[in-house]
């Protein structure tokens, strides 16, 4: 999608918000805030406004999804029809049905399934304001929620994206950049071990790009992974406070 | 402010060095990590950490607080609280109930103390009523407290429990699944939920048993 009235980068070397190429948009986090959930987590990516919970471990049904030796992590990525400029509608559509399945599976890979057998953890992602690169803000979301809810994971899951725009590989790419862009990929990481639990990408780079590109989202990662581990332990620490008054 | 217990996140290293690893965490390549959200604890040359929250993972011999849900001919359905129900059969009760005769004998929404007799490897859960001191709970008030706080509503050799005892004069029971049965005065019954509140809010800070006493203190005396 080539557009030459949209200049995304500028002059001096900034991009169109005024970032520079391997710069994060300003994240926010907070855990802890459904009252009926399990786990809960709430995330402000830059544009983006995302509330994520979970239910379980629960027994699944229907039964036959039932697997006997695990749980099955079971995701919902939900766009809010409000989220988007033209109004999204409601329900489960093709992108969305796949995007659940990418983020169960992305998840999967973090929580200890074998512990619960034949039960479900149900993982609800609804993106209520959405500003490109939703569904690794979900992923960080849920996780926070996974760990929220007493879960046991291995590790925390961040997720990032690194792309391509102008010529110029850049991280966390916002809506602008994303429409008018050459690449984009989102990325799922397990920081303790670097593994890639999720991985796409739409558009196209070179083998050098790409590389590049995985530095930046690695770096990227780690910082998104000390917001995470503070936005959990901030909880009880304030808890502590308001209790010593 | 209160001094609070080290809290530690999923995939965060522990650092404790000659210690052995205990529950909640995982050993790779030699170094120890955490699987929950939780305290980190020691105890007895293990490190352990401690989950926040959770659900109840029965184990056998905890005695638990339930609630029936479903009713067969010759079996209950219990709501332990844990992720799986449990089927209670009437070969497992203390009376001799015929065949479709069961709801005589407990209805729906009747809450049973009952122990944990079994579980199978795809966590498959047997309890049974027939012991002494199992039986229906009558009357009272029910408070469920998350599982992973049950050790601190029970306190250090039940001080905790005996001290909401003493002081409201409440009967008071803590199934291991979290669930808590209450009977007492209405007074009482308040008293202890707010106690049980405080415990469940501040389980990971240090000195709770002094906040909670002045908590029962303050209220009683007005």
């Amino acid at each position: 999608m080539e557009n030459k009235d949209i200049k995304l980068i500028n002059e001096d070397g900034t991009r169109i918000d005024g970032r520079r190429p391997d710069e994060l948009r300003p994240i926010r986090m907070k855990v802890g805030l459904l009252e009926r959930a399990d786990g809960s987590a709430y995330l402000e990516w830059g544009g983006n406004k995302i509330l994520a919970a979970v239910y379980g471990p629960r027994e699944m049904y229907p039964k036959h999804q039932q697997d006997p030796a695990r749980a099955v992590v079971r995701a919902r990525y939900s766009m809010a029809p409000f989220s988007v400029d033209e109004r999204k509608r409601p329900g489960p559509d093709r992108r969305s049905v796949e995007l659940s399945m990418v983020i169960s599976n992305a998840l999967s890979a973090a929580v200890l399934t074998e512990e619960f057998p034949r039960t479900v953890i149900d993982v609800f992602i609804e993106v209520l304001q959405a500003d490109a690169g939703t569904r690794i803000a979900g992923l960080t979301a849920a996780s926070l929620a996974l760990a929220d809810a007493g879960i046991p994971m291995r590790d925390l899951v961040v997720g990032c994206t690194a792309g391509k725009i102008e010529g110029v590989v850049v991280l966390d790419l916002n809506k602008e950049e994303d429409n008018y862009g050459e690449a984009d990929v989102p990325l799922g990481i397990l920081p303790r071990t670097g593994e890639i639990v999720l991985f796409q990408m739409d558009g196209m780079m070179t083998e050098e790009e790409l590389c590049t590109a995985l530095d930046m989202a690695y770096n990227a990662a780690m910082e998104i992974h000390r917001m995470q581990v503070k936005a959990l332990k901030d909880v009880y620490m304030k808890e502590a406070e308001e209790g010593g008054e | 402010m209160v001094k609070v217990r080290e809290i530690v996140v999923p995939g965060e290293l522990i650092d404790a060095p000659g210690l052995k690893p205990g529950r909640g965490v995982e050993v790779v390549g030699g170094k120890m990590y955490s699987l929950y959200l939780g305290i980190k604890t020691t105890r007895g040359g293990y490190v352990n950490v401690v989950p926040l929250k959770g659900k109840y993972m029965p184990r056998r011999g905890d005695k638990v607080i339930g609630k029936i849900v479903d009713i067969g001919p010759n079996y209950w359905v219990v709501d332990i609280n844990a992720p799986y129900f449990a089927p209670l059969h009437v070969n497992d009760v203390p009376w001799k109930v015929e065949f479709g005769d069961t709801p005589r004998y407990l209805g729906l929404g009747d809450t049973i103390l009952a122990k944990v007799s079994n579980i199978s490897e795809v966590k498959q859960i047997w309890i049974t009523l027939k012991e002494p001191g199992l039986r229906r709970l009558e009357g009272g008030h029910i408070f469920t407290l998350s599982p992973t706080k049950v050790p601190r509503a029970i306190g250090k050799g039940g001080s905790m429990i005996s001290m909401l005892k003493e002081y409201t004069g409440c009967r008071i029971y803590v199934g291991q699944n979290g669930v808590v049965w209450i009977d007492g005065s209405p007074e009482g019954i308040m008293l202890v939920v707010k106690a049980l509140r405080l415990i469940e809010k501040e389980a990971h800070t240090l000195g709770l048993t002094e906040r909670v006493k002045e908590l029962l203190e303050g209220e009683s005396k007005r």
